[in-house]
């Protein structure tokens, strides 16, 4: 088969990631360890480079390219370029963070961009070979970095159970696809279970299944959630910011693929089985995150509630409300996690729990503000784009007949606000502390708080302008 | 396409059979066992498993696409990749604590 520049096209954000980073590798050995910065700053430059090349074409038509393996639409265009936003930002938070914490590594840099050249290729599988690929991309320098702060005890716990639980998810997802493969006699997922006579094969449906719960396991959704919470705090927490967001934004791009994408006609028979688990992560997630008293540990939990509410959408077979939710989700906890970096570089030790934060709106009045703006968006208060995004998603479920589930999500959403407006108040209306550190100032930390701020706000007050962006490729193949 | 049930006498089920108890038995030894080393041999039997799924379909239903042998490499490719990084983080792990114990590492509690 001839490789052609289509073909190339199709997948230009994933291959200039993937080809840039292997060059930063390289690049990292010639630059002087005192001067690791400058690893950094390329490897911001790369991932600006990839979002713009992504943005560019977001224009162009469905197409599927290198003998059907790849798949290009505007929606996998709009998630690489978010994916590529977010390790921006990243980037952004880390320059400060690292120095102070003394991770002096810059491999941190090239296996985040690394990681991001998984996700890039996620949302263009339309195999499941590719699929698997891209995910196991993703996650195996996600090991690394969450122990990247070696020899601290907490950052290696964190590495280690995330990677028992993800080689072990990996484990399921691969016996599903085997099994998909069995029932169908190709892994391709657009023609996999459209052969007329398979649909109703217990193989093929444990096989997808299984699937799930491999998938289930890559965006903490209940009951795989169990790694999340100790893996999340005891990350870096500027991994942790990019676990919660970009991780799950793939997580979910590799479901919307399988689910949305390849299997037309089978709705009937997942939708169910989606719909429990967006419930139960829901309910689990939120009342898990009523107890904590680590900020670190209850954004960990936020993160596995906001899951379901992403699930919601999921099951209301929606693809634009699935990804809109993302991107609002995904911008509001990075707001939230410059706040967390901010306090916790001012010392060696990290500032995680929610005393440190008493008396913050006063001495810092903009961090403040940010920290509560993240908490409104996260609840889903106008004019944030929290509250479109589960408006979306709820609409969607109503839309479908799923009515007990949008019901759900607004109880859910309520009990949601005791936890986050809890912080507003520890931050604004409890007397500060006179041990409580000042933050040490960083520019890119500010730039990233402010293009998180900005995009909770225009995104809420003009979602048309994202939605336009999204499109509806993913469901070209479904009538 | 012709697809036969049975290849030298031997049926495809029976190799169905085989590899989802090789699967089960690395399941159990993930759930079971205290030893990450041991966790990541179940994990390793668990993908082992899924290639002689893989082997068993791509000859009796599909042998004339290359796909199911293909995946199959891959999944070599993977696992090897994943035990490479696991078994630099149970090094990690064990220069700090003295022990490979995952129940051991407790300073991530509530």
């Amino acid at each position: 088969m001839m490789i052609n520049s289509t073909d190339v096209v199709a997948v230009l954000p994933f291959i200039s990631v993937a080809l840039g980073s292997v060059g930063l590798l390289i690049a990292d050995l010639l630059i002087p360890a005192e001067r690791r910065h400058v690893t950094a700053w390329l490897a911001a430059a790369l991932l600006l480079t990839a979002a713009v090349i992504a943005l560019s074409l977001l224009g162009s038509p469905t197409f599927e390219a290198f003998g059907g393996m790849v798949i290009s639409d505007p929606t996998a265009f709009f998630l690489d370029t978010l994916i590529c936003t977010i390790g921006l930002v990243t980037i952004l938070l880390t320059l400060r963070y690292n120095q102070v914490r003394g991770i002096l590594r810059g491999e941190f840099y090239i296996l985040l961009a690394l990681s991001i050249s998984g996700m890039t290729l996620v949302t263009h599988a339309n195999n499941l070979l590719i699929l698997l690929l891209g995910i196991e991309l993703l996650s195996i320098p996600l090991y690394v970095l969450c122990g990247i702060a070696r020899p601290r005890l907490e950052s290696e716990e964190s590495a280690l159970k995330y990677f028992l639980t993800g080689a072990f998810a990996s484990g399921f997802l691969v016996y599903g696809i085997a099994l998909t493969y069995g029932a169908s006699g190709t892994l391709s997922l657009q023609t996999a279970p459209a052969a007329p006579n398979v649909s109703g094969d217990p193989l093929l449906l444990i096989g997808i299944g299984l699937i799930l719960v491999g998938l289930g396991f890559k965006v903490a959704a209940v009951p795989f959630h169990l790694w999340a919470p100790d893996t999340y705090e005891g990350a870096p927490t500027t991994v942790t910011a990019f676990m919660a967001t970009a991780t799950k934004v793939a997580g979910f791009a590799a479901l919307l693929r399988v689910l949305h994408g390849g299997l037309p006609g089978m709705e009937s028979t997942w939708q169910p089985l989606v719909a429990i688990i967006a419930a139960a992560t829901m309910i689990v997630g939120n009342l898990a995150a009523l107890a904590q008293q680590n900020l670190k540990r209850m954004l960990a939990y936020s993160s596995i509630a906001h899951a379901g509410y992403a699930l919601v959408g999921v099951a209301a077979h929606d693809t634009t409300s699935v990804v809109f939710y993302l991107t609002g989700y995904a911008f509001t906890t990075l707001a939230a996690f410059a706040v967390i970096t901010a306090i916790g570089s001012s010392e060696g030790e990290e500032m995680q729990f929610l005393e440190a934060y008493s008396g913050l709106g006063r001495q810092k009045p903009l961090l403040g503000a940010v920290l509560a703006i993240a908490m409104f968006s996260l609840i889903g208060i106008p004019p944030t784009v929290g509250f479109i995004g589960k408006y979306f998603v709820f609409q969607a479920a109503v839309a479908k007949g799923l009515v007990w589930l949008a019901v759900l999500g607004v109880l859910t959403s309520a009990m949601a606000a005791y936890y986050y407006l809890r912080v507003v108040m520890v931050a604004f209306i409890r007397e500060g502390s006179a041990a409580a550190p000042l933050p040490t100032p960083s520019a890119p930390r500010n730039l990233a708080a402010a293009i998180s701020v900005a995009a909770v706000f225009v995104l809420g007050v003009v979602p048309a302008l994202l939605l336009s962006m999204i499109g509806n490729g993913m469901l070209s193949t479904t009538p | 396409m012709p697809t036969p049930n049975v290849i030298n006498g031997i049926p495809l089920w029976w190799y169905l059979l085989v590899a989802s108890g090789l699967f089960a038995i690395g399941l159990y030894g993930v759930l079971a066992r205290k030893n990450a080393i041991a966790m990541l041999m179940g994990v390793e039997l668990m993908l082992n498993s899924v290639n002689l799924n893989l082997l068993a379909f791509w000859r009796y239903l599909n042998p004339t696409s290359a796909a199911g042998m293909a995946f199959a490499a891959f999944v070599f490719v993977v696992a090897a990749a994943e035990a490479a990084v696991g078994l630099a983080l149970i090094i990690s792990v064990y220069r700090t604590l003295h022990s490979i114990d995952p129940e051991k590492l407790d300073q991530l509690k509530l």
